[in-house]
């Protein structure tokens, strides 16, 4: 095994892996503000795919002035989700947020496939490729992992810096303090909510610029997201960037050493593994 | 916190399991009314006036002794999973006997004139239902031939009923060797065997670069494509070429590039693949890989029209397919493909599919065998199918007679379309082998 080849995994590792990092930022973020398990994530995931390549292939939108509009659209969407299906079952025991939100999801995957079908759709869209050595990496790859870390870059700046992101941590600690010191709780899980789904919808949208994807598509990346959170610490939507990178490097380098079909079933024993030794994650919890 | 952890596992297990159930192709519709008792048969009349006349029928006799009507039994799949398939093959057929029946129907040789009519069951693309429904075609409707369901399993379920009531059955919409190697002596194919979908490929590279020796298989984890490739790296073997990597992928996969990584350089060529979404998601993370593979061939994607919305990803890309419309084959028997395209399309206002190809043929089969045959006796027919050596539109058709693989279609071979460039740089696909089909010269090496 050559070193180039040990080279071309890790990156290609990375740049996947940094996806996968902001695909889990939302449903992390979800969960450590208003503790629900967000069933709906994949679904989301597979919309923000759906709306890049609609607004590029009917409009001729450039992908990545698409992701704003995906973005955009994706906050409006989890605020309606959340006040339509969970605001009325956030104080109720966990199993009603999960039905609640496995529902949306189911709606949006029925409404998905009576209108896309699951035939396999794909933007079509290229940035080439850049030569670095013996290591070849996708232009599109490249610009998803600028964005990603602008966005997460954003993210945190928000969160700890401005005083809606303060509300936001103040609700996550403890929302009945937060209510009596005056914040607006229903207003703040709203709008977490919604960053939750933006991300998820930006991370499909990202996504979609380098593989075809159908409505269903973005259950994988929920799957993924989960063993991700648990590795960046569950409710941290910065430990789930580097859970997502973690995960990105073991999926680009395992298979040079092992049969590729063997990497979720290694994949799924570091998650048992983590849950096990440290339930809190490797960046610890909130 | 420990409660959360556990609702945590216990959520991801729920997740895994309903993604699974998501992934599994939808039944699209409702079982049929009839349900599973007494179902009604369908019958179709020889009433639709055809466009395009059958070529090779006797003219009517001027005076007939007697006419008699042979009932054609198959279920198609009017629901379920199978329906879009199962429907175009079934309209296939049924132009077919349209078409003879228009043109006055089979003479025998003492003289009886032969008209079809088909009597068919809806299976709900259930292999339960098949065995059912067929025993019910043969006992109660008095099926004299069969003809079989789309699908490898659905076909290999009603073969054994044809055998059991000594019936012959044509079988079409499925490719699978396994029903051919229990014995049976009634059975015969119209598809080329999975097992021969990608020697072909292996065949074209050899002529198109003898140096040419090292190839990677890449390939979906499934039994379909596993199947494939067992076959394919058997053959490559035996022709002196060398595998380098075989490796498979789960159905599903997306990201290629920790596969392609693993591939040695200085190869020639990569075959394999799977099915349409995968096929397309390789092909592109290959292009973007800017590896210099001279010849990559894939199974089931690149055949598709869509296929091309990878762009320059799918330029060179070849495909094996059962039938193209473009393929030019000179038949011996039965209408040229511009005749039976130009039939299908009046009939039923689409462009003919390889399925509806295949519904086609096995109705020209049986119809070749019944004139050969002079008879309707099952035997006689039988020996006709046996000995039967003709080139359709379809391609050629040929069965093995050998006990280990009786009616296993050992003539027709898949046609390979490539994804080529026309004058005006559109990219488009052009049949390149075999060669006494093709309709452009291959590309080689794409890159």
């Amino acid at each position: 095994m050559s070193p180039g080849t040990i080279a071309s995994s890790i990156a290609d590792g990375l740049l996947i892996g940094i996806v996968y990092g902001i695909a889990a930022m939302g449903l992390s973020l979800i969960w450590g503000v208003m503790s629900v398990i967000n069933l709906t994530h994949g679904a989301l995931i597979s919309l923000g795919m759906f709306g890049v390549y609609l607004l590029f292939t009917t409009f001729g939108l450039n992908p990545y002035l698409a992701l704003i509009v995906v973005a955009f659209f994706g906050l409006l969407l989890g605020v309606l989700i959340y006040l339509i299906a969970i605001a009325r079952v956030i104080d109720a025991p966990h199993l009603s947020s999960l039905l609640a939100t496995f529902s949306v999801n189911m709606i949006i995957i029925g409404l998905g496939t009576a209108i896309f079908t699951t035939t396999p759709r794909d933007t079509g869209f290229s940035l080439g490729s850049v030569q670095i050595g013996p290591v070849t990496l996708q232009g599109t790859r490249l610009v998803a992992m600028v964005v990603t870390l602008i966005v997460a870059g954003a993210l945190y700046a928000f969160l700890y810096r401005t005083r809606t992101g303060k509300y936001i941590r103040a609700v996550a600690n403890n929302r009945a303090a937060a209510e009596l010191m005056g914040i607006p709780s229903t207003a703040i899980l709203a709008l977490s909510f919604g960053i939750g789904t933006m991300l998820a919808a930006i991370a499909g949208g990202l996504i979609s610029t380098f593989f075809s994807f159908t409505i269903l598509s973005g259950g994988i990346y929920e799957l993924k997201s989960f063993i991700i959170v648990v590795l960046g610490g569950l409710g941290n939507p910065l430990g789930a960037l580097v859970g997502g990178l973690i995960l990105g490097v073991l999926e680009g380098v395992l298979p040079l050493t092992m049969p590729n079909t063997w990497v979720p079933v290694i994949e799924f024993l570091l998650f048992v593994f983590i849950l096990l030794v440290r339930p809190s994650g490797l960046l610890g919890g909130k | 916190m420990k409660r959360i952890w556990h609702g945590l596992l216990v959520v991801l297990l729920f997740a895994g399991v309903i993604l699974a159930g998501c992934g599994a192709p939808p039944a699209t519709s409702p079982p049929s009314a009839g349900g599973t008792e007494s179902p009604q048969p369908q019958t179709t009349a020889p009433t639709t006036a055809p466009q395009q006349p059958a070529t090779a029928t006797q003219p009517p006799a001027a005076a007939p002794a007697t006419e008699k009507t042979v009932i054609i039994g198959f279920t198609a799949s009017l629901t379920g999973k199978l329906n879009v398939e199962s429907t175009r093959q079934t309209n296939g057929l049924k132009l077919w006997m349209d078409q003879v029946n228009k043109a006055g129907g089979l003479k025998l040789a003492d003289g009886t004139v032969v008209r079809f009519e088909a009597k068919f069951y809806d299976d709900e693309s259930s292999k339960d239902r098949v065995q059912e429904l067929y025993t019910k075609l043969v006992n109660d409707d008095k099926a004299d031939f069969l003809i079989s369901p789309y699908s490898s399993g659905l076909a290999d379920a009603s073969a054994v009923i044809a055998e059991q009531y000594e019936r012959i059955m044509i079988t079409t919409g499925a490719a699978s060797e396994g029903t051919y190697q229990k014995g049976y002596t009634l059975v015969y194919q119209t598809y080329t065997p999975a097992g021969r979908y990608l020697t072909g490929a292996v065949d074209m590279l050899a002529s198109l670069d003898p140096n040419a020796k090292r190839i990677a298989i890449v390939h979906e984890n499934d039994k379909f494509s596993t199947d494939v490739v067992a076959a394919l790296e058997k053959y490559a073997v035996a022709q002196g070429f060398e595998v380098v990597l075989k490796e498979g992928y789960d159905s599903g996969t997306t990201d290629f590039a920790p596969i392609i990584n693993k591939i040695p350089a200085n190869v020639d060529a990569i075959m394999g693949g799977g099915h349409f979404a995968d096929g397309q998601q390789f092909s592109k993370a290959i292009y973007s890989k800017n590896l210099p593979i001279k010849f990559i061939a894939l199974l089931v994607a690149p055949p598709e029209p869509t296929f091309a919305e990878i762009g320059d990803a799918a330029f060179g890309i070849v495909g094996p397919s059962q039938w193209e419309p473009l393929a030019a084959f000179t038949p011996d028997y039965g209408p040229t493909g511009a005749e039976f395209i130009e039939a299908y399309r009046a009939a039923y206002n689409e462009e003919p599919s390889y399925h509806a190809a295949g519904g086609y043929v096995a109705g020209l089969i049986l119809q070749r065998a019944i004139e050969t045959a002079g008879t309707l006796d099952t035997q006689a027919v039988k020996a006709a199918l046996d000995s039967m050596d003709m080139t359709t539109f379809f391609g050629r058709i040929k069965f093995d007679t050998s006990p280990e693989s009786h009616g296993l279609q050992i003539g027709h071979s898949m046609v390979y379309i490539q994804w080529q460039r026309d004058a005006s740089g559109a990219l488009t696909k052009q049949v390149v082998w075999p060669k006494e089909g093709k309709t452009a010269d291959p590309v080689y090496p794409i890159r």
